[in-house]
């Protein structure tokens, strides 16, 4: 099927389900993202979430049910067309995954010369102009391993926008981050979106700076949808799971102790 | 006893498995068509880390084994009163067998495991996966050029090494040991065919950088993106190498041997 | 980039080392053939035994290398040895009484070919040099050791 069910919505997930070595990651997810908004997709560790980036990418494929970017399944593109749909998409990785044996400077150079035609003085415009919108045009000679991570996380965003995307999606960006490099994150995120209207995906377990900018919130655990909605609506929410989570409760649906025999059983074991 | 059957069958079918990808691997990267301007670019780094990076040990080694089979085979030649032969043994021994093969394993452990370990170290820090993510094909613009300089500098470093070995064994045997010289070249140069003795050393040379190259690199590719990962493969990377190199020379040498 | 610059100019350098090595390999270590075949003539000879001869052996006359051995035939007609030499062109042989022995470099070395040369009693003649083509008609075959011991065994017993 190649048509769009809303063109509001940017992407569109229905059905998905996808294994690895087994283990079922996803089973009949429904998920939608609209243009311009920020979406936010939260969930314990291990739900899958930065798995749901790449199938997004087509980096991986389902095995079952579709994913339509901007009305086109990307699993059904071609490699061409579908080295053209990802220059229309940002991805911010948890590492930030600059390129090593490359400058700042290059690193966020490197999708301008690779798709584009423009001359040196106009690439070192455009490159300069991503960099201060990060704060780090100062440091456009500096190698990557002379950063600090929020520095090179930074460089990484300007490189993921240094085409203008349609579509940015950011892989845990305030985890281990200090406040002020979260501070500085969140403002960027939401700037971008507000400026350009950019649809954004962010997944994340860190409820508060998520909530304090996404438009709208989806809950994943084990492998499916728990819940949906505004950050205030989750906030409020009653349903056990989701309580747990969004306030971080210890103990509660998903438990504490890892399964194992009744204690008492395996303290008297010992004699 | 049935249980070891077993294993053995599932590792034989596992080698299998790997041999298989490992050729569509390489069958992927040679039928890419590369962006040949930004191909030049990296070619001419890669050459740099592979080629040059490899020429002093290569020197130093070719320099060694030159005097030491100069020293050996003066000795052993002396028992025949035949020590004028010693350029006909040198030649034939390093053209034909010791430096396309020495070379192919100095450049495996030192270029080989550099090449398995910076990929594999790009795959770890998810490099690979975030070029993939913007639409810029990494097999293509990193793997490429590493294979295609690596299949270009050992040929090259193979035909440096022979040459320096020839005149390290020519120092001891001429300067040190008192051999004639001029005997020793015009030996030499009888005995040396060039079709025969250099040029089946060049394509040894060629089969040797292919293979090597190609184990790197696939090893790198496909390690485990973690630390340990990344240090196995290398490991393997080195044994695998200097195995295929080994045993191909066998293969080839036997095959030459036949005229041809 | 100054060290882009010098990334270049050392894969240059590299390279041309290899091509340097490879003419060295060519030159100094084959010996190819120094001789192009304008400059160069064939002329054959037939010996009874021609010992450990090889093809690339040296042709020499008075000791002084002026060709070398191309080819090694089996004649089926008397079960001779054909051997064809590339000689030089600038040094002419008279071709009348030539002949051509097969001879042994020190003890135990390898045979070569030795070409005494004969009269030029008439220069004037059409054919006084060797040509293109020609056959050497006197040879006389490689000394063989066996041959040599079994003579000396022969004689001692007499």
């Amino acid at each position: 099927m190649n048509h769009q069910l809303n063109p509001a919505n940017f992407v569109e997930i229905s059905q998905l389900s996808f294994k690895r070595d087994g283990r079922s990651i996803f089973d009949r997810l429904d998920l939608v993202v609209k243009k311009g908004a920020i979406t936010a997709v939260m969930g314990p560790s291990g739900s899958g979430k930065t798995t749901l980036l790449r199938l997004i990418g087509a980096q991986l494929t389902p095995d079952s049910g579709e994913i339509l970017v901007n009305g086109t399944n990307v699993h059904q593109l071609g490699r061409h067309d579908l080295l053209a749909v990802r220059r229309r998409m940002g991805l911010l990785f948890q590492s930030g995954a600059l390129f090593t044996h490359l400058s700042v400077f290059e690193n966020v150079a490197f999708p301008l010369r690779e798709h584009t035609n423009l001359d040196e003085s106009l690439l070192r415009e455009v490159v300069l102009m991503k960099l201060e919108a990060v704060g780090l045009r100062g440091a456009a000679h500096l190698m990557p391993d002379e950063l600090s991570g929020g520095m090179a996380r930074r460089v990484a965003f300007a490189r993921a926008l240094a085409l203008d995307p349609d579509l940015m999606m950011y892989d845990e960006p305030f985890t281990g981050q200090d406040p002020i490099s979260m501070g500085v994150l969140v403002r960027l995120i939401q700037r971008l979106n507000q400026l350009l209207n950019t649809t954004t995906i962010i997944v994340s377990h860190d409820v508060e700076e998520t909530c304090s900018i996404a438009d709208y919130v989806y809950l994943i655990a084990d492998g499916r949808l728990i819940a949906e909605g505004s950050p205030s609506e989750l906030l409020k929410s009653s349903q056990a799971d989701v309580r747990q989570f969004m306030h971080g409760e210890a103990d509660g649906a998903v438990p504490f102790h890892y399964p194992s025999r009744p204690y008492l059983e395996e303290l008297s074991d010992a004699e | 006893m049935l249980n070891r059957l077993a294993t053995l069958g599932q590792s034989s079918l596992n080698t299998l498995q790997k041999i298989g990808q490992s050729g569509l691997f390489l069958g992927g990267l040679i039928i890419r068509k590369p962006d040949f301007l930004k191909l030049w670019a990296d070619l001419r780094h890669q050459l740099y880390f592979c080629g040059v990076l490899s020429c002093l040990i290569i020197i130093v080694s070719g320099l060694f084994i030159g005097m030491v089979v100069g020293l050996q085979g003066y000795h052993t030649l002396e028992k025949f009163g035949a020590t004028t032969q010693l350029g006909q043994l040198l030649a034939l021994s390093i053209t034909r067998e010791l430096g396309p093969v020495i070379s192919a394993l100095l450049f495996a452990g030192r270029a080989g495991s550099a090449l398995t370990a910076e990929i594999g170290l790009m795959k770890a820090t998810e490099q690979l996966v975030s070029m993939d993510m913007m639409g810029v094909d990494p097999i293509a613009r990193v793997i490429y050029p590493r294979f295609l300089a690596g299949v270009i500098a050992l040929p090259l470093l193979a035909l440096i090494f022979s040459a320096v070995a020839i005149y390290g064994g020519y120092f001891i045997g001429v300067d040190w040991l008192g051999v004639d010289s001029g005997s020793f070249w015009s030996n030499m140069q009888v005995s040396v065919d060039f079709r025969a003795d250099v040029v089946s050393g060049i394509i040894k040379s060629i089969v040797f950088a292919i293979v090597v190259v190609w184990i790197a690199v696939y090893e790198g590719f496909y390690c485990t993106p973690t630390a340990e990962g990344i240090s196995q493969a290398t490991t393997k990377t080195v044994v695998h190498a200097s195995l295929a190199v080994l045993g191909l020379d066998f293969i080839l040498t036997a095959m030459m041997i036949g005229s041809w | 980039m100054a060290k882009q610059r010098w990334v270049d100019i050392s894969v240059g350098l590299f390279v041309l080392s290899g091509i340097l090595a490879l003419s060295v390999m060519a030159m100094k270590v084959s010996g190819v053939s120094r001789w192009s075949s304008n400059k160069s003539y064939h002329v054959t000879a037939e010996f009874a035994d021609i010992g450990s001869l090889k093809v690339r052996s040296p042709v020499t006359i008075a000791g002084v290398k002026i060709g070398e051995v191309t080819r090694i035939e089996l004649q089926s007609a008397d079960l001779n040895a054909k051997v064809t030499m590339l000689l030089r062109q600038d040094k002419p042989i008279p071709f009348q009484d030539t002949s051509a022995r097969i001879l042994t470099q020190g003890l135990l070395g390898s045979n070569y070919i030795s070409i005494v040369p004969g009269f030029d009693d008439d220069s004037k003649s059409a054919h006084a040099y060797l040509r293109d083509g020609d056959v050497i008609a006197r040879t006389q075959e490689a000394m063989i050791l066996e041959n040599l011991i079994g003579q000396l065994l022969f004689n001692i017993k007499k």
